[in-house]
């Protein structure tokens, strides 16, 4: 007996029914996909929204090339149409930099005096590497780029990344030659920041927008327009110090952000090769020193001391035991 | 005969693949980083046009998966969260197949209201999502550019519209 000559033959379900099943089908495994994956909102490393990378990086390379090429090209003919009015330009930069060249140097003698005689130790350089964007999401609920360096140039995951002017956000994914930075006005951007001026501290919270939220503000001077912001580098997730923009007030009333990086295209970045706190120390001062000697009359068992203490100097001046009250 | 075969037939290739690659390949061209005059790239959901257009040239059982891949491929270009494209634009086909018999045959203005009802949609689940997620509500006028630039891609899918509503005469 055939289905068609059983009690369903005549049913026949409306191609509408089946095509809202199979929407409904395919939100629901949308929704697993949405709900399922990804770490929580404080994580540094964002797996779910750094997917794809590697073969984004090659395309976005290959899409941004002739863009790249045409932008040369038009370079090089505005610079050939106007060499000349550019000529006397750099003649009249040159003869103010020479004033400046030589405050710089002054100054730069003075600070150097200055640091000796206050101790002042700064922090060792941290290594860079450069990069060039090469994709851009640039919509409210995503704000990313692909940089076209990745784990083959010693990029990490948390890194941060700088344009010429400031900071631009974060590496949150890597690949082998590639790497996506999430920006500051990501939506799920949270950077912990200082404004100079009051030592106040706060939370720069991305919105999508041009310019991220100053959220939980702790100052005892509230923030001028103008003030200078930079990273604080409380969490040891980025160092201190990193130029990020100067306070604006918000078309909400809040207080927001106006980011140094904003100020010219963000096509190559500088992504700062930042393990952790003890890049920026000096490495004997963190290393394992030998323990002073110890003062109380009981003695530890050896396995349970450290090995600084087992290996404590052979004139260390011990204390005698203490005697037993009578 | 063979007129008719021909008009009731609607190749899936022609109105369901290919106008998925080209909203991928736009989606890719307008993500390359490049500022002109100053200005960067709109970055329309080019995406919507199809969610929007093929449920009403007709049901399909395909193209909601079809809007999953495509929204899955723009979460993984920007850098969303994987998934919040998919539900945002497979929101919008639904509600779409869902309304089909009041949208078919309508003039161009009231495609385009309906159009831009269903742009909204998608942006209003979205902004839910990503608020709910990130704990923090999504600027809003950075949405509403978003949401004008998309409702700006009508053209495109009354032109999708107008090529294949009449290729299946079994839906017309």
């Amino acid at each position: 007996m055939s289905l068609r000559d059983g009690p369903f033959g005549d049913f026949r379900l409306q191609l509408i029914w089946v095509a809202l099943a199979a929407a409904a089908l395919a939100i629901l495994i949308a929704a697993v996909v949405f709900f399922g994956r990804g770490g929580r909102a404080d994580d540094v490393v964002r797996p779910d929204r750094a997917v794809a990378t590697p073969p984004l990086g090659a395309a976005g390379a290959v899409t941004a090339a002739p863009v790249r090429w045409t932008g040369d090209v038009l370079g090089y003919g505005r610079d050939y149409l106007f060499a000349a009015s550019q000529n006397h330009q750099l003649r009249a930069d040159l003869a103010a930099t020479q004033s400046l060249k030589d405050d710089v140097l002054r100054l730069q003698a003075e600070n150097d005096r200055l640091r000796a005689l206050l101790g002042v130790r700064t922090n060792p350089p941290i290594p860079t590497q450069a990069a060039r964007t090469v994709l851009d999401a640039r919509g409210p609920f995503a704000n990313t780029r692909i940089a076209d360096a990745g784990a083959d140039k010693g990029v990490i995951e948390g890194n941060p990344v700088l344009s010429e002017h400031g900071l631009v956000g974060r590496v949150i994914g890597v690949a082998a030659h590639a790497s996506r930075i999430m920006l500051l006005t990501d939506l799920e951007s949270r950077v912990p920041v200082m404004t100079p001026r009051t030592n106040g501290r706060a939370l720069l919270t991305g919105d999508g927008g041009p310019s991220p939220k100053l959220d939980y503000l702790r100052t005892h001077d509230a923030p001028r327009v103008g003030d200078r912001v930079l990273t604080s580098g409380d969490g040891g997730v980025l160092p201190r110090g990193l130029p990020v923009g100067s306070v604006v007030h918000g078309w909400d009333g809040s207080w927001r952000v106006s980011l140094d990086s904003d100020a010219a295209p963000i096509d190559y970045v500088r992504i700062l090769l930042f393990h952790d706190f003890s890049q920026v120390s000096a490495a004997s001062a963190l290393a394992p020193s030998v323990l002073p000697p110890t003062v109380t009359g009981v003695q530890a068992p050896a396995s349970s001391q450290p090995p600084s203490a087992i290996a404590a100097p052979r004139n260390a001046v011990t204390a005698p035991p203490r005697q037993a009250a009578p | 005969m063979m007129a008719t075969r021909t008009a009731t037939q609607l190749n899936p290739v022609g109105w369901l693949v290919i106008p998925a690659l080209a909203c991928a390949l736009a989606s890719v061209l307008l993500a390359v980083p490049v500022k002109v005059l100053g200005l960067q790239a709109p970055e329309p959901i080019f995406a919507l046009v199809p969610a929007f257009a093929w449920p009403i040239v007709r049901p399909s059982a395909i193209a909601p998966f079809l809007l999953l891949g495509l929204g899955l491929f723009m979460d993984a270009l920007w850098g969303a969260r994987l998934g919040l494209w998919p539900i945002g634009l497979i929101a919008t086909h639904a509600a779409t197949l869902a309304l089909r018999r009041v949208l078919v045959a309508q003039d161009v203005w009231s495609m385009g209201l309906a159009y831009a009802a269903g742009c909204a949609l998608c942006f209003a689940v979205a902004t839910l999502l990503s608020a709910g997620r990130s704990g923090e509500w999504p600027n809003l006028i950075a949405v509403g550019l978003q949401f004008v630039i998309s409702v700006a891609l009508f053209p495109l899918t009354w032109r999708l519209i107008e090529r294949f509503e009449d290729a299946d005469v079994r839906f017309r």
